[in-house]
């Protein structure tokens, strides 16, 4: 890891100190407060859902904390990261949303599969599971 | 075994004199032959006085260049390492029947069986694969290096002590006996409690490593450092594959990272994720691993297809047709290479949506595949075929590949694979893409670019005989594989009962045979054309008539690649150049800026291997110490903010001045 | 070559860039992609908590293990500490050298609470029976958790030797790299750790 962020690219010598390195996009004090802000927000909300017991039904509440993950995620992304299409020419936005398209075909597709499996495979219930030695 | 004492037990975990297996007679040879080899030639380097030369111009290089050569050589070495595990595969099964139990003792036989598909997939393919990319992307793409030099030369030792750690395993203790892919529970620590699998996961970890970084490194290069002109659309063809199998390595090896971490997880600490017993489940890391084996085997395959490209329209003197079907293709398959990880292991249990879906996506992958392989072929129709080594090997590539290909769709239909899976119906296909594909594209890709890398010509006579040995070799060795896998054989056996079958396997043997032959002329080859140089030098940089910026530079090139970086107007950038009468610049050099040699690469992969060799005997200490100095060493190589150096420009026009003589002196001997 | 010299001269201009030619720097990208590939790595967790998360194995359940509570203020730690970072990263476009220490080392501070919290709560589990090798669940609780923590601590190890090099070199053009990269690392680790919480604390105490 210390190898790979400190490398620096041979031919990068000329650009002079005052000048920010290409593509990396930085923040404003607005910016990062308002992310702060945000997240608090979206952070607080799940857990007061979860430990206060507030929905009845519990799958609602995983809906809905879920919903909250992914917005916070979003969230993390503008004013952390400062995601936008334009930084790295592109690149770097291509390269995030193919990453999701795979984090998404592991995931899915090994819960997937696995359920499948085991569906077909172990007569069990997921009871038993939890309770087999 | 008497008790070991506490302090030899701390000193040297579980490492004994027992470990070395001096009452094998075969490996005793084996050990005798190479350590003779070995001495040899260091008494040879020494008495050239090469050590200094070896070290500081080539160990501690950082020029893509030359790393891209040691890759090849890596390869080249493995590459007779895992070939002689498998004539002693072949050799074993050929006289094992009935009474005879061969020569290999089981436990022998399938340490040799994992060794050959580890080898030949990490040591052999990958090192050819990233080695090719290496010496040939940022030629292609006008580039003076990669954008890490640094991790380029660290990726390459890392690579390396995976390798040295692999052949570690046959003097010291012993390799897994799981197969190349160890699924537990066989390679869980309850069946295998010795060092075998740990062997095999810290070699592969540590490989990875380099994978990965070099991975991002080409990445990199390919995105930021194109030459002025050169946009995406006007990429060499062997660009456009590197560029996709890098997007391929950086997304599926992490995941083999990770699933290797959680097995030593299982073997180390004693979880259980892929155990039997407290809710584990062994077939998650069935499930895991192909995620990235399937991504993998195009990891191999897409740069072979770029150097195919390459070849056809050099060879055919055409234009590559469909280049942009071509670029779309590769980019689909980068894509698709994702979902089908599934028809490795349709017989799991998976119920029949499931093993339909990913049928059906295996079929749609052959799709882009077989158009490319249409492209090759119009190319070709009504070109000026010019049958050179290079495009022997590719012709050979077509018609083993698609067959290849054809007993692959084959295996996609579930229910044909539940009677064909793990049979030697298997062997005979994986085989067939990988010496069809990769193999013979790896050739195809050396005997065209090797007058580039040396200045001369490999010898056309011996690349020839290679060539054809290769190919029928091929062909006798795996044919009756396929006769025997559709009999119900299955893979990984030492030992047959049924006589009748033993024909098939001793013509497989024969193949066998044959292979090593093509293989021994191969090494022929190299060396009668270094013997040879003088007559098959070519000072023109470009012996083939090119049509890739690569031939546009002298042969070898010098340091800096490239004086003036050139300006691409066209996909085929140099042809292009050609054909608008081309001129060397001869005066106005400037200083070049470029990175300096360094040992941190080398020194940071010893320490690895290090790490890993105590990993493997429970040595704690030096495990302990040798992490702890990773670190360090890592750390001290941050605060070296010196790092490149300016090749001036007297330097640069005395070399290019030199260059301008001899073209010169080549145009009066022509006219 | 030049047989066939065309009709047309074209300038030398034309056939190469004669001024030295200096491609975009990549040490960004190459992090990013870097990154990306470390994402992958999660997802892999991810994925094997998925599959065998429900598989006790007789033992302890996440509700009878996950204190809330405690991932809340963890969750604090993370979330503050990604502020200060910003606010290191604000300084540094300012040039204020000490600033940027000065947050820089809050920002280590509040990491090293996180990994000490953590810390704490795996000690807990392991105290009470419920260590990795319990059950499939906690394997895959504590390789993904564990995980990440590393993530935390390897970032804090790297915070301190960019404040040494900042202090040593100043806020130099490798040094502004190097504090970006990290930058990118750090909230990168923060947005794991919304997929932690939610899918491991909170959705483990909800089932």
């Amino acid at each position: 890891m210390s190898t790979a962020d400190t490398e620096q690219a041979y031919d990068q010598r000329h650009v002079h100190s005052h000048h920010h390195p290409e593509g990396e996009a930085h923040g404003t004090f607005k910016g990062y407060v308002t992310g702060f802000i945000l997240s608090v927000i979206l952070t607080a909300i799940p857990f007061w859902l979860v430990m206060g017991d507030v929905l009845p039904s519990k799958q609602a509440t995983v809906f809905i904390i879920m919903g909250f993950a992914v917005v916070q995620i979003l969230v993390h992304m503008i004013y952390f990261l400062h995601m936008n299409t334009s930084s790295e020419g592109g690149w770097n936005m291509l390269a995030m949303i193919f990453t999701l398209v795979l984090v998404v075909i592991t995931l899915a597709g090994s819960l997937w599969v696995m359920f499948n499996m085991n569906e077909n495979m172990m007569p069990v219930s997921a009871h038993e599971m939890r309770n087999a030695p | 075994m008497q008790e070991r004492s506490e302090l030899m037990q701390t000193l040297f975990g579980r490492l004994t004199l027992e470990a070395i297996p001096y009452h094998d007679p075969i490996l005793v040879g084996t050990f005798m032959a190479t350590a003779i080899l070995g001495m040899s030639l260091l008494a040879y380097i020494t008495r050239k006085r090469a050590w200094g030369t070896l070290w500081n111009d080539w160990f501690c290089s950082i020029d893509h260049k030359k790393i891209g050569v040691m890759y090849m050589i890596l390869g080249i070495v493995m590459l007779l390492r895992g070939f002689a595990d498998a004539i002693m595969m072949r050799a074993q099964q050929a006289f094992a029947f009935g009474d005879s139990m061969g020569y290999l003792p089981p436990h022998h036989y399938d340490q040799i069986f994992t060794a050959h598909g580890v080898i030949m997939i990490f040591f052999v393919a990958m090192p050819f694969v990233t080695g090719l990319m290496n010496y040939v992307v940022p030629l292609q793409i006008g580039a003076r290096d990669v954008a890490f030099p640094f991790l380029n030369n660290f990726s390459f030792w890392m690579t390396t002590a995976g390798a040295v750690l692999v052949m570690m395993s046959l003097f010291v203790g012993e390799f897994a006996q799981t197969g190349w892919l160890a699924y537990p529970p066989l390679s869980g620590i309850d069946y295998s409690p010795t060092v075998g699998v740990d062997y095999y996961i810290w070699a592969l970890q540590i490989a990875g490593v380099g994978t990965l970084l070099s991975g991002v490194n080409l990445l990199v290069t390919i995105v930021k450092m194109r030459a002025p002109g050169m946009t995406l659309m006007k990429m060499p063809v062997f660009t456009w594959t590197a560029l996709c199998t890098n997007v391929l390595i950086v997304a599926a090896f992490p995941v083999l990272t990770a699933v290797l971490g959680l097995l030593s997880l299982d073997r180390y600490v004693g979880t259980n994720f892929f155990t039997n017993d407290f809710g584990g489940n062994a077939m998650m890391y069935v499930n895991l691993i192909w995620i990235w084996g399937h991504p993998e085997v195009y990891i191999l395959i897409l740069p072979l297809f770029g150097v195919f490209s390459e070849v056809v329209s050099t060879f055919s003197g055409k234009r590559l047709f469909g280049y942009t079907s071509m670029v779309y293709a590769t980019v689909v398959i980068t894509i698709l290479s994702y979902l089908v990880w599934l028809h490795h292991f349709f017989t799991m249990g998976s119920g029949a949506s499931v093993n339909s879906f990913f049928g059906i996506t295996t079929m749609i992958i052959s799709i882009p595949t077989g158009a490319k392989m249409f492209n090759w072929l119009f190319t070709m129709y009504r070109g000026r075929i010019k049958f050179d080594v290079p495009m022997l090997w590719t012709m050979g590539f077509m018609f083993t590949f698609v067959i290849g290909g054809m007993t692959g769709v084959l295996l996609a239909v579930p229910p044909a694979d539940f009677v064909l899976h793990n049979s030697l119906f298997l062997i005979a296909h994986f085989h067939n893409v990988i010496i069809g594909g990769v193999v013979f594209g790896v050739f195809a890709g050396i005997n065209y670019w090797f007058p580039k890398v040396a200045g001369f010509k490999l010898d056309e006579y011996w690349g020839k005989v290679s060539f054809w040995f290769w190919l029928v070799g091929f062909w006798v060795a795996f044919a009756p594989l396929y006769v025997l896998g559709l009999m119900g054989v299955t893979r990984r056996v030492s030992h047959f009962e049924d006589m009748t079958l033993q024909i098939w396997f001793q013509i497989a043997a024969v193949g066998a045979v044959l292979i090593g032959v093509g293989i021994l002329a191969f090494l022929v080859q190299i060396f009668v054309s270094i013997r040879r140089r003088d007559s098959l030098r070519d000072e023109t940089g470009d012996p083939w008539n090119g049509r890739t910026p690569e031939w546009a530079t002298s042969s070898p090139p010098p340091a800096y690649n490239f004086a003036f970086t050139p300006r691409v107007h066209d996909q085929d950038a140099w042809y292009d150049m050609k054909r608008r009468g081309h001129q060397r610049p001869t005066s106005g050099f400037v200083d070049i800026h470029m990175p300096r040699n360094t040992a941190a690469g080398i020194v940071l992969a010893g320490i690895s291997m290090l790490c890993g060799f105590a990993l493997i005997w429970h040595i704690w200490w030096l495990a302990a110490a040798s992490f702890f100095g990773l670190i360090a060493a890592s750390i001290i190589h941050t605060f070296n903010y010196d790092r490149d150096y300016h090749i001036h420009a007297d330097e640069v026009s005395s070399v290019e001045d030199q260059r301008t003589r001899k073209l010169s002196a080549l145009q009066k001997a022509g006219a | 070559m030049s047989a066939h010299a065309a009709e047309t001269t074209f300038p030398p201009d034309s056939f190469y860039d004669t001024g030295e030619h200096h491609p975009q720097n990549g040490t960004m990208l190459g992090f990013w992609l870097y990154l990306m590939s470390d994402c992958l790595i999660f997802a892999v967790l991810f994925a094997m908590y998925g599959v065998v998360g429900a598989n006790y194995a007789a033992g302890p359940g996440p509700k009878d293990l996950f204190d809330l509570g405690l991932v809340a203020v963890n969750t604090a730690m993370l979330l503050l500490s990604s502020i200060t970072y910003g606010f290191a990263m604000l300084e540094m476009a300012r040039g204020r050298q000490n600033a940027v220490l000065g947050w820089l080392a809050i920002t280590g501070l509040f990491g090293l609470a996180f990994v000490g919290l953590e810390i704490y709560e795996f000690a807990h589990f392991i105290h009470e029976g419920a260590g990795p090798q319990r059950s499939a669940f906690l394997s895959a609780f504590f390789a993904l958790v564990g995980t990440h923590g590393l993530h935390v601590s390897f970032g804090i190890v790297w915070l301190v030797v960019l404040m040494v090099q900042v202090r040593k070199m100043g806020l130099t053009e490798p040094n502004r790299r190097r504090l970006a990269c990290l930058s990118l690392f750090w909230h990168f680790l923060d947005v794991i750790w919304i997929g932690v919480f939610t899918f491991v604390y909170l959705m483990g105490v909800l089932r």
